[in-house]
């Protein structure tokens, strides 16, 4: 009942959110924090939730989320009119999203299959090695990819007569983008499905017995992922104005994975919470500590919540809860 | 006769009410004590850290030599960082101008980045972004913003007379290039082709991406071709870790280089690349031992302020980069005594017509893409004083974006790539 409550406010809370800024910020700085504190969070967070999905119901960390969400956007790129350079070029933004989106599902489904037989250590450095392959070829490839400058200006359709990347319209497709994928992720894993990917998860040779293929759901858990960290390329990229290949390199690859971690993996919430304390420490480090240095700061608060909490901030709540909860008891 | 004297009385009178309106409409603005605020980007972390750092202690040494004022106002200095990436630029310089609302942005360091918010700068009104050391020459020559200007040369025009020196002073007629693989080294190896190969030089190319740290391969092919030079088109943690393997592969032929190789970032680093290295022969807007009092008073005043205190021997490519850059900015301001009001308009003329000297002597003015027209210098690495220096032996009076070329023809030959390096046979 309680949760529900806080659910519902927190709800509130994000879609007057870029209104409330405005109440205690001036006005650009209101802005800046709308799109690119917020909005960067909640796209981030879009891919964090596709590891999380993964990790949380199915037990695998995947670091290869960033590079499936990187092919999308570089499918979005490629195909659009007015990017620099024209790869394809000529294909309106409602035919290239959905592509992409296709592109990224495909792509996740791929990298499920070549990491099939794999778990664990394994299944990390498997998906490691995908990634890194696909960012050297993007890399270096200049007929598809235009090599390390990658592809820009592309900035995004038009929608109901303004520009996408106006900091309201931004920040609220990224919101409704970021709240479908999350009830998504939420019903999915009660479906037979999401069961079956459990099941996998704490038994994946009882679920062998039972008569359910783990391959096949594996593969096919992995191309939800893709789904997901799709959306999150695309709006990524659009957030850029373009996309190049230090995008899917080793360091965002990375950061996927701290964001999802210092949110915790135990919640699909905690890929956004993640997201939104690295994307604050990531813009403002800078700002608070020595500027040759702020990189330490970061590490180091990274560090402190991981050490503190180890299931991250999801995790950190709970156990607040638990505590409040234990002090309560024996009052009534 | 008297028509004449009225009319010219006339004009005098209404420019004295000009005057006079305009002061006490001008003199509020300023009077607000509002500094101006400029956000500085460079590369503090990743390949180029080094040459980062060095850049914001020119602009912070030019910055305190004036006391943060110019034109009767205070300059804000705000320093930002990013890694060679385009998008990592673009969030800090979106950070510099939302969050920070800088009026002017100075940077960045790279080419990639440079072309990233050469994009950027053109959605804003009323903001200025003045290149750093970003040396890509599509920045401004295809596609330029008006909001961006580059008192710096790009790569392509610091290759100036180098092609011509190796093919007829040199006596070489193949070369070996091996370079990075994106826009900056483009630009110097199109700069390095275009008058070698119209010589009728012959090139073979190798490309490595930036952040490369394994050449062997390369080195054991270039050691084994027929080609009588070496040019090397690499900088940062690139190019010392391709000198360190060719030195320690025992490489023996006559090097050139690009320009961010044969400079104190790579000389004043140890290791045995600095033995190969004395002899190179390279092009670029700098040197370290150019005979011009003011750059000696330039590296006097930089040798004071920073010897002790981690800097260079003598200023970095990336450092006198930067403070020309800086100056352009500094003129501008003075000249409209630091008023960024009406959206910078009168600003941005100011910096459109800025004319002045480099650091290094060299004069400086913009065309009509807001680029630099400016002088390039020939180099040798000596010894000298018991360390290796880099010294100016030639001199290229007032080169522009494209070489000499009617900028039609230069536009026709198509933008730097991989595929597109310069090397137009002649015909």
């Amino acid at each position: 009942m309680r949760s529900a409550a806080f659910r519902a406010i927190g709800a509130l809370l994000l879609v007057a959110a870029p209104f409330l800024l405005l109440v205690v910020l001036p006005q650009n700085q209101a802005l800046f924090w709308t799109a690119n504190v917020l909005g960067r969070a909640i796209v981030f967070g879009i891919i964090a939730l596709s590891l999380s999905f993964l990790a949380t119901y199915g037990g695998f960390i995947s670091l290869a989320q960033m590079m499936v969400a990187g092919s999308a956007g570089y499918a979005v790129a490629i195909l659009v009119d007015g990017a620099v350079p024209t790869i394809v070029g000529g294909v309106p933004y409602a035919l290239a999203m959905p592509i992409a989106l296709v592109v990224a599902t495909l792509m996740g489904l791929l990298v499920g299959a070549v990491a099939v037989r794999t778990r664990d250590i394994y299944l990390l450095m498997i998906t490691l090695a995908v990634a890194m392959g696909v960012f050297r070829f993007v890399e270096t490839n200049i007929a598809w990819f235009n090599g390390y400058e990658g592809i820009r200006n592309v900035v995004g359709p038009q929608l109901f007569g303004t520009d996408f990347r106006n900091p309201y319209v931004f920040y609220y497709v990224s919101l409704v983008v970021a709240a479908l994928l999350y009830g998504g992720v939420l019903y999915l894993v009660r479906t037979p499905f999401g069961l079956v990917l459990q099941g996998i998860r704490d038994n994946d040779r009882r679920v062998a017995a039972l008569g359910y293929s783990v391959k096949l759901h594996r593969i096919a858990a992995f191309g939800v992922a893709g789904f997901i960290a799709g959306a999150g390329g695309v709006l990524a990229t659009i957030y850029n104005i373009g996309i190049s290949p230090g995008t899917i390199g080793l360091g965002p690859t990375v950061n996927v994975l701290i964001m999802s971690v210092i949110g915790g993996l135990g919640h699909p919430a905690g890929a956004f919470i993640g997201s939104l304390i690295f994307t604050v420490f990531d813009t403002f480090a800078a700002n608070i500590y020595d500027r040759d240095r702020f990189n330490t700061l970061i590490g180091l608060v990274f560090l402190v919540i991981v050490l503190v909490s180890p299931d991250g901030m999801v995790g950190l709540g709970t156990r607040l809860r638990s505590l409040l909860g234990a002090r309560r008891a024996p009052q009534p | 006769m008297t028509t004449t004297l009225t009319r010219r009385r006339a004009l005098l009178g209404t420019a004295g009410i000009a005057a006079g309106l305009a002061t006490p409409l001008a003199a509020p603005a300023i009077a607000q004590g509002a500094p101006i605020r400029l956000g500085g980007l460079t590369t503090l972390e990743g390949p180029f850290a080094t040459g980062g750092q060095d850049a914001f202690r020119t602009v912070q040494m030019e910055l305190e030599r004036i006391n943060y004022t110019v034109g009767g106002r205070r300059i804000e200095f705000i320093r930002e960082s990013s890694n060679a990436q385009a998008d990592v630029a673009l969030a800090r310089a979106r950070k510099l101008i939302e969050q920070d609302n800088a009026d002017i942005i100075l940077g960045p360091l790279s080419g990639a980045e440079g072309i990233a918010l050469r994009d950027y700068s053109r959605t804003l009104t009323g903001r200025t972004i003045v290149n750093g050391s970003s040396g890509a020459s599509d920045t401004t020559l295809r596609n330029p913003s008006p909001n961006f200007f580059r008192f710096s040369t790009d790569g392509t025009q610091w290759m100036a007379g180098l092609g011509r020196y190796v093919y007829e002073t040199l006596g070489v007629r193949e070369v070996a290039v091996t370079a990075g693989d994106y826009a900056f080294p483009y630009a110097q190896v199109f700069g390095f082709n275009i008058e070698f190969c119209r010589l009728g030089g012959r090139v073979t190319q190798y490309w490595a991406p930036l952040g490369t740290t394994d050449f062997g391969a390369q080195i054991a092919q270039i050691n084994r071709s027929s080609a009588g030079a070496l040019v090397i088109v690499h900088g940062g943690t690139d190019g010392l870790a391709f000198m360190t393997q060719y030195a320690q592969a025992g490489g023996q032929k006559p090097l050139i280089a690009g320009s961010i190789m044969a400079d104190q970032t790579m000389l004043a680093a140890r290791g045995p690349h600095r033995r190969v290295m004395v002899g190179m022969v390279s092009g670029g807007p700098i040197a370290d031992v150019i005979d011009d009092p003011d750059w000696r008073e330039f590296v006097e005043r930089y040798r004071r302020r920073w010897l002790n205190e981690g800097g260079f021997p003598s200023p970095s490519i990336h450092a006198v980069n930067y403070a020309t850059n800086l100056w352009g900015i500094l003129k501008a301001l003075e000249a409209v005594r630091g008023d960024l009001s009406n959206n910078q308009q009168a600003f941005q003329r100011a910096l459109a017509a800025a004319e002045f000297k480099a650091p290094t002597g060299a004069n400086v003015k913009l065309d009509h893409n807001r680029q630099a027209i400016s002088d390039i210098f020939l180099n040798r690495v000596e010894e000298r004083d018991g360390r290796a220096q880099v010294v100016a032996f030639a001199r290229a009076n007032a080169v522009n974006q494209t070489l000499g070329l009617p900028e039609a023809q230069f536009l026709a030959l198509g933008a730097p790539s991989r595929d597109n390096a310069g090397c137009v046979r002649p015909s």
